[in-house]
């Protein structure tokens, strides 16, 4: 009788156990749903200024071409190139912005100030959802591999988690450290 | 937006953590943000209207020294009740670590949660064991924010994960416009002709505490009888608390009369100190992951001599804002500072570099990045709740909705 008592309890000791871990990878899980949200609309928002401004007119056309070409893609790509597609704008906004000179022209012109004050946030925003998100990931890989929940397939049918990776480094006219100079 | 923020040391001691989240709860509310701030305090305690008290600290020994901290029922209880009264859209926790109301806060919230990481220790023994329980708090966590790129490193090396770095924030301004007190300043910059003919002596600013080894004064003591013996005139004015009579023993008794203590002195004295030395000297040995010292010298316009930390070196733009010395040579810090003080030229320039670099630091720059976290963390979500512990019926699948 003691003996059948005791398989009772840890049948429920464990039955609670796997309840809270699966409950955790579930909040884990809305988690990364959030951050993934979050990283989008900054993306989106920095693709859709840059296009904004490549068919703006200010920048010299070379620029623009450059530039719009850069931010169509990003905002038209599939989720297989999205990453590479996304690195490309942020190579392509360096390079127009190396020079000061184009960071000077976009503010002198009617509407500048907003605008470039839209690209800085969006810019520096974007590295930060994808720490946000990309942390997110972590964290529930470093659950997802954990033996209690790989033998009773706590995740269910969800998606193993990716982390997005990209280049999203920020034209220096745009930094903290550069904006600090003008 | 409605803005919980934790601290999770003593209101009633002044500390590094405190000043900032006050000074970032203060830049918030002038933005218009609503923002409560939960601090454990003494009840006699004045606290300002933002700032809502969870009980008494209990100092107990932890992690080597006596620390201030809150747990146990009732300040859990406390924390649920802000969590539940405040109706937040997010709470950024500061600490979540440290075994007191960060962690509360951490185990009690869920929703738009933002840590900051100000201290870059090494793990703790403590930490090590208690992980598996740490954990599943620090996952709530959607977004970090370590206050250095050496701090972002550490906690990447302790806890995995990333976290955006922004620096500790400074009132540029308040430092910049504080008035030079003419007792304080060396006879070349009271004369206000920059002549450039050098003068035997200057001021030798130091804050920070007296009798805490780590802030370095005894390096700085070693170093003194050099740099008088170049220049004998120099003076050394140090403020912050500790046993004067103890910090002079190692001086000759001679020199002694060149050091003046200040004790503990206001902010605004602080920023005055800072305006009127020729040099700002920052001698510490260890143990730093950030130096606001340093950010506030630069912006009262203060050269920095500082030890080459990692830290340090960081707020000093690599060292292109300040001078470095290797931690503890006093030989070095003598041969630097009687080289800068006899050197009006470049002490206007490091003053010249200070001021345009410290811009970065200004609440203005990193008040708008802490919002843009609050804003990249809450987009689309919900607003904090207060976690609520899943019944044993729930979980047997016997609740009824």
């Amino acid at each position: 009788m003691t003996t059948f008592i005791w398989v009772a309890v840890a049948v429920v000791a464990i039955g609670l156990y796997l309840s809270w871990t699966a409950g955790r990878l579930d909040r884990l899980h809305a988690r990364i749903d959030a951050a993934r949200a979050a990283l989008d609309a900054q993306l989106l928002r920095r693709a859709s200024v840059a296009q904004e401004l490549a068919t703006s007119g200010v920048l010299d056309p070379a620029a623009s071409i450059v530039l719009y070409q850069s931010a169509h893609a990003a905002r038209q790509a599939e989720d297989e190139h999205r990453e590479v597609a996304e690195s490309e704008l942020s190579q392509a906004l360096r390079a127009v912005f190396a020079e000061p000179d184009a960071v000077e022209a976009v503010l002198a012109a009617p509407g500048g100030e907003e605008t470039v004050g839209e690209l800085t946030q969006a810019v520096r925003r974007v590295p930060m959802a994808r720490r946000f998100h990309n942390d997110a990931v972590r964290a529930a890989r470093a659950v997802r591999r954990h033996r209690v929940v790989r033998w009773f397939r706590l995740a269910g049918h969800a998606p193993f988690p990716l982390a997005f990776e990209m280049d999203d480094e920020p034209p220096m006219a745009f930094t903290a450290d550069g904006a600090a100079g003008h | 937006m409605r803005i919980g923020i934790v601290c999770p040391y003593s209101w009633d001691v002044p500390g590094g953590v405190q000043f900032h989240i006050r000074d970032l709860a203060e830049h918030l509310i002038k933005l218009g943000h609503e923002v409560s701030v939960l601090a454990p305090a003494d009840d006699e305690t004045p606290l300002p209207p933002y700032v809502v008290s969870a009980g008494r600290a209990v100092p107990v020994p932890y992690n080597g020294s006596v620390a201030r901290l809150n747990f146990g029922f009732l300040s859990a209880a406390r924390v649920r009740r802000w969590l539940h009264d405040g109706g937040f859209d997010v709470i950024h926790i500061h600490e979540p670590t440290s075994p007191s109301l960060g962690l509360l806060a951490c185990w009690a919230a869920q929703g738009p949660i933002v840590a900051t990481f100000h201290t870059s220790n090494p793990r703790s023994r403590a930490m090590i064991a208690a992980y598996p329980i740490l954990q599943p708090a620090l996952e709530k966590i959607r977004a970090r924010i370590a206050v250095s790129e050496y701090a972002r490193r550490t906690l990447v090396e302790h806890l995995g994960g990333d976290a955006v770095v922004i620096p500790n924030g400074v009132d540029v301004d308040f430092f910049a416009t504080a008035e030079a007190e003419p007792k304080w300043q060396s006879e070349g910059a009271r004369s206000t002709a920059l002549d450039g003919v050098p003068r035997p002596g200057g001021t030798i600013g130091f804050i920070g505490r007296i009798d805490e080894p780590r802030k370095g004064l005894p390096a700085l003591m070693r170093a003194l009888p050099k740099i008088i013996a170049e220049r004998p005139d120099t003076r050394l004015l140090v403020a912050g608390k500790g046993d004067e009579k103890e910090a002079v023993e190692a001086l000759p008794e001679h020199l002694r009369g060149q050091v003046e203590f200040l004790g503990m002195v206001s902010d605004r004295d602080k920023a005055r100190l800072l305006r009127s030395v020729d040099l700002y000297v920052a001698p510490n040995t260890g143990g730093e992951s950030f130096g606001i010292i340093l950010v506030e010298a630069m912006s009262a316009g203060a050269p920095v001599l500082a030890s080459d930390l990692d830290a340090f070196r960081q707020v000093l733009d690599g060292g292109a804002a300040g001078e470095l010395f290797p931690v503890e040579d006093a030989d070095a810090l003598a041969a630097a500072a009687v080289r800068l003080l006899g050197d009006p030229e470049r002490l206007a320039e490091l003053r010249e570099l200070g001021s345009r670099h410290v811009r970065r630091f200004d609440w203005s720059t990193v008040g708008a990045d802490i919002l843009s976290v609050y804003e990249t963390v809450t987009e689309g979500a919900t607003a904090v709740a207060t976690d609520e512990r899943v019944g044993l019926r729930a979980r047997l699948g016997l609740a009824r909705d």
